[in-house]
């Protein structure tokens, strides 16, 4: 049998908060947990719901987390003290493998990658941290990714800071300096990551978001082809995804319908 | 002691054949046509699809199910992408499943009589094996009113509805949260049902975070399924094979191959998975065929025929 994964939310203390950016704040919380970079929990607040949000880093609990909609802006309101409901870790993780790996971050991706750096950093690997928004303001996290030793490459839409364009745009030309590739952000910035290391052979893996409902395995809600997103995902290796219908066109809302991305 | 390879698990209902017993249960995981065959290729004996209405539905907001430890608590509040689109999921899953003789079986409700009727005849353009009229789900009474099972007169209403609107048979899912679900089940077979599948959750109950004082379904309250409601769908199989003569999918927390069995014992022809997927993984469907093969291999029963009904009481009649 497998371990229960759904089980009843563990309550925790939020124990500080940082302000990343206008939109972006890291909730540090009195819990630890065991899990692997790209796994992720389902956040409870009670009264306003459950999300999948990324774990930032497992120990202490810490979650990076951009006010995007009502359940995210109701997490920014929480104060040092209160109390917050989780559940996990959930799914597939990242697999380590190289020597000198690249990491791509479309704009809040960057979290998830800020824990991959750490592990990749911690086993000696050459990590270059590349991050993607559309302004400087989004750009996250850049000074924690310094600090572990990562090297840096800075794209901008309107190159208000760094390389003016997308991120696939600035690192294609030095491809081939890594051993693999580790990518988590929008999805059709993954699928021009994936196309880009297809045509060039480096393996990559990418970190895939869907509407989740259940988040292990039971409701169906994340199809992404055959796949569940929550268990069989969120990692994915480019491999996997060759012949994929949905990977870059399609998702599904929250009625379950297929949609255009 | 029989070869367990050499068993005959082939069952039937309504005159579709099934390659072994084992169904995938309504509500869990049948939303995408390529899950449904990824899942009839994992070895399930036929596939039911989410539950879909006429319009799509967003359902109740997160957390919508959780492990309680005997089994899980669920309102996820018939979200579904409305039947247009299930129609669509059903001709892809029988395009990707069209070698393997895996029935797709799909699952309608609606909100009133009428509305079963729109959602049948509409339904029936994918062309399923089988129907399944789910008038039983506990998790939408504040939007509902009382669920259609709860009495023998609306649950007939509903199944002479949905008959008139389709040409395909009909299985009609029952509630176990009744008096007496043999009277259902015989005003549903009396109205034209073709076969029945039980139980649909049980309860509802509730769970409540003693930190904050706050429910943790959303909902408030959920359906109860897993290994803690099986004695209870067992008694409910056992009583509707003793009030009717239709097939009946037997469900509610069939873990393993000697749970199938035990259904099987109290005459269903097939037995329903949906919380054995959760403990289990997608595997479960070949786990418990195996599982089957052995316990019946060890009672000498070289087919699911002669397995069922050996619990029931005019089995010494015969």
């Amino acid at each position: 049998m497998r371990a229960a994964l759904g089980q009843i939310p563990r309550m925790s203390r939020i124990l500080s908060i940082n302000e990343e950016s206008r939109t972006v704040r890291t909730f540090i919380f009195d819990a630890a947990l065991e899990a692997e970079p790209g796994q992720f929990l389902m956040v409870w607040l009670p009264g306003a719901g459950e999300k999948p949000i990324s774990i930032m880093d497992p120990d202490p609990l810490t979650l990076t987390v951009a006010r995007v909609g009502p359940f995210s802006s109701a997490l920014h309101e929480r104060k040092v003290g209160d109390l917050v409901g989780w559940r996990g870790p959930f799914g597939r993780p990242f697999s380590l493998r190289g020597r000198n790996v690249l990491l791509i971050a479309g704009g809040y991706g960057a979290a998830p990658l800020h824990f991959l750096a750490k592990r990749t950093r911690e086993r000696g690997c050459g990590t270059c941290m590349a991050i993607g928004a559309r302004t400087a303001e989004g750009l996250i996290l850049v000074d924690r990714f310094h600090g572990l030793g990562c090297s840096t490459i800075l794209a901008t839409d309107r190159g208000d800071m760094g390389f003016q364009g997308y991120v696939t745009e600035a690192v294609e030309e030095r491809l081939q300096q890594y051993d693999a590739v580790y990518a988590c952000g929008p999805e059709l910035m993954l699928h021009a990551v994936a196309q880009m290391c297809w045509r060039e052979g480096v393996p990559a893996q990418v970190s895939i978001e869907r509407y989740m409902k259940c988040g292990f395995g039971i409701c169906g809600q994340c199809a992404m082809d055959d796949k569940l997103v929550c268990r069989d995902g969120p990692v994915f290796d480019i491999e996997e995804l060759r012949d994929s219908h949905d990977f870059g066109h399609f998702t599904r809302n929250a009625t379950g319908r297929r949609v255009s991305l | 002691m029989l070869d367990p390879a050499e068993i005959d698990l082939s069952t039937e209902i309504c005159g579709v054949s099934l390659p072994n017993p084992t169904v995938l249960a309504s509500g869990v995981l049948g939303l995408s046509g390529e899950v449904l065959a990824r899942i009839a290729r994992a070895g399930a004996g036929a596939v039911i699809t989410k539950s879909c209405s006429l319009k799509p539905r967003i359902g109740h907001p997160n957390p919508v199910v959780v492990d309680y430890g005997a089994g899980l608590i669920n309102a996820v509040g018939l979200a579904n992408p409305g039947v247009e689109a299930i129609v669509e999921e059903i001709r892809l899953a029988r395009e990707l499943t069209r070698s393997l003789g895996v029935p797709i079986i799909a699952s309608i409700f609606a909100n009133s009589v009428y509305d079963f009727g729109t959602t049948a005849r509409y339904i029936s353009e994918a062309e399923p094996d089988l129907i399944e009229a789910n008038i039983s789900c506990p998790n939408v009474e504040e939007e509902f009113g009382q669920i259609f099972s709860s009495t023998p007169y609306v649950a007939a209403q509903v199944t002479r509805r949905v008959k008139a609107s389709t040409s395909i048979p009909v299985i009609v899912k029952l509630s176990p949260n009744v008096p007496n679900i043999g009277e259902v089940a015989k005003a549903v077979v009396t109205a034209g049902a073709d076969a029945i599948s039980a139980i649909n959750t049980l309860g509802p109950g509730m769970l409540v975070d003693v930190e904050t004082g706050t429910p943790i379904i959303s909902n408030k309250v959920g359906g109860l399924s897993g290994p803690a409601v099986r004695p209870i769908a067992v008694r409910c199989v056992y009583d509707i094979c003793r009030a009717v003569k239709v097939p009946v999918i037997g469900l509610g927390g069939v873990m393993d191959g000697r749970d199938a069995a035990e259904m099987i014992t109290v005459g269903a022809s097939a037995v329903g998975v949906g919380t054995g997927v959760y403990r289990r993984g997608i595997e479960v469907f070949a786990l418990i065929v195996a599982e089957l093969r052995d316990v019946m291999a060890r009672l000498g029963l070289a087919s699911v025929a002669d397995l069922r009904g050996r619990g029931l009481p005019q089995a010494t009649e015969r």
